[in-house]
């Protein structure tokens, strides 16, 4: 492929975990984000669901963009990523039937985050296998991380435990406001800010240095 | 690219061709759904019966056998499919002798539908436990109903005459009240008037004690006396 010669595995990789994290970054997804993440293990099965549904559909896409028609791309890439989600819904009905209960009707909604069409239109399409399939596996476990801090931050506090151990004695008071919608949304809105800081902080300490090597010279 | 520069409508591709793509992905991706149905379905199947089981279990204490009964033509027969609002589960001991119906009923609860199931003991008059099957309530409120077990304790002894009631927590001074959750009374109240609803579905339809169904194995016969435990 001649537009994959300026790529790198590595960088493509970690871009989606940090730099260009789905949630954090490109605030895409928030729909299972802000439902599924009242508990550790909801959130990882969640990420866990759509990192198989991400990497699968990516692989497809990438492998098989010479045979798909660019008028019927969008509903192409949506019939493959909704087989996928299937496979994942009946996967985790039979081996994890208590999780699946819990996520609900969140399960099949993994077909409209947009975060995974996003990544076939963007990326999948227009790259060779090797890139598709590590770009969709930093984004999911970009994903992953971003369900997880949310998850286990909001367990914390509003059951005082973490993956159902509690951590707390028998005195904390959970926080029940955690646990429901706008628990998520405080969480949220709080590591958003925080990335935006990190972010505002970054530019304003390369703009020193650029200044400095300035005066300097 | 030395390519001529084609009008754009010589390589579209004709619609022809674009239906039978996307019914091609369409074919491929229900085999696909096929697959993934048929070979999940026997382990999804068996989990339910499983849970089914231990609710079942887990409701009437000391049983350790169960038949699905349904009631179809005025009487209480063993069925194999359920029949609609009209089917219990009859517990038996190892020995096969009856002890107790587990009934599920259900009906709206604060958020969506709560299903549960519950342990009536029909010659003593007693329920004697309740467990939730379904239910949405809000975390770390209304999921009391089923993760407090100090609420779930309420339905191990409970003498539904008259109807049961919900009271403020600590103040259940009477064999047909339950204490109320704090702070999820709405969710309290749908269990208690769900288990109401399911007694009087089945008053006047139960057996009389004594001749509830037997179970299948005609070994062992459910009023045999003692001896046959």
């Amino acid at each position: 492929m001649d537009m994959d010669k300026n790529l790198d595995t590595y960088q493509e990789f970690v871009k989606g975990i940090w730099r260009d994290n789905p949630v954090f970054v490109q605030v895409l997804g928030m729909c299972p984000m802000l439902a599924v993440t009242n508990s550790a293990v909801n959130a990882l099965v969640m990420g866990g669901a759509t990192l198989f549904v991400l990497m699968g559909s990516s692989f497809l896409v990438a492998a098989l963009k010479q045979w798909i028609p660019k008028q019927v791309r969008i509903s192409l890439y949506i019939i493959i990523i909704a087989t996928f989600v299937t496979v994942a819904d009946y996967s985790l009905l039979a081996m994890l039937p208590g999780v699946h209960k819990e996520l609900g009707a969140f399960i099949p909604l993994i077909v409209a985050n947009c975060m995974i069409l996003g990544r076939q239109e963007a990326f999948a399409s227009r790259h060779g296998i090797r890139f598709a399939v590590m770009d969709a596996a930093g984004m999911s476990l970009g994903f992953v991380l971003a369900l997880f801090s949310l998850g286990s931050i909001r367990e914390i506090l509003g059951n005082g435990s973490l993956f159902n151990i509690p951590l707390f004695g028998e005195t904390f008071e959970p926080w029940v406001i955690m646990i429901l919608p706008p628990g998520g949304f405080i969480t949220l809105g709080l590591i958003l800010l925080f990335f935006n800081w990190v972010a505002a902080r970054k530019k304003a300490f390369l703009e020193q240095v650029a200044q400095a090597e300035r005066e300097s010279l | 690219m030395n390519q001529r520069v084609e009008l754009p409508t010589a390589n579209q591709p004709s619609s022809t061709r674009l239906a039978l793509s996307v019914a091609l992905a369409g074919l491929i991706s229900g085999i696909a759904i096929i697959g993934i149905y048929e070979a999940t379905l026997p382990t999804i199947t068996a989990n339910k019966a499983r849970q089914l089981r231990e609710a079942v279990f887990k409701v009437l204490p000391g049983v350790s056998r169960m038949q699905q009964l349904g009631f179809v033509d005025g009487s209480l027969k063993p069925v194999d499919v359920p029949i609609e609002d009209l089917t219990l589960y009859g517990g038996y001991d190892n020995g096969g002798r009856f002890i107790g119906y587990a009934i599920p009923s259900d009906g709206p609860g604060f958020q969506d539908t709560i299903a549960l199931l519950y342990g009536w003991l029909p010659r003593e008059g007693r329920i004697v436990g309740m467990e939730i099957l379904d239910s949405r309530e809000t975390p770390g409120l209304g999921d009391k109903i089923y993760k407090d077990a100090v609420f779930v304790a309420n339905f191990s002894a409970l003498i539904p005459d008259p109807d049961i009631v919900t009271v403020k927590k600590g103040t259940r001074s009477a064999p047909n009240e339950v204490d109320a959750i704090t702070g999820a009374t709405i969710s309290s109240k749908a269990v208690v008037r769900i288990i109401n609803e399911g007694q009087a579905r089945w008053r006047g339809k139960l057996p009389a004690p004594g001749q509830e169904p037997s179970l299948p194995d005609p070994a062992e016969s459910p009023e045999a006396g003692p001896g046959s435990g």
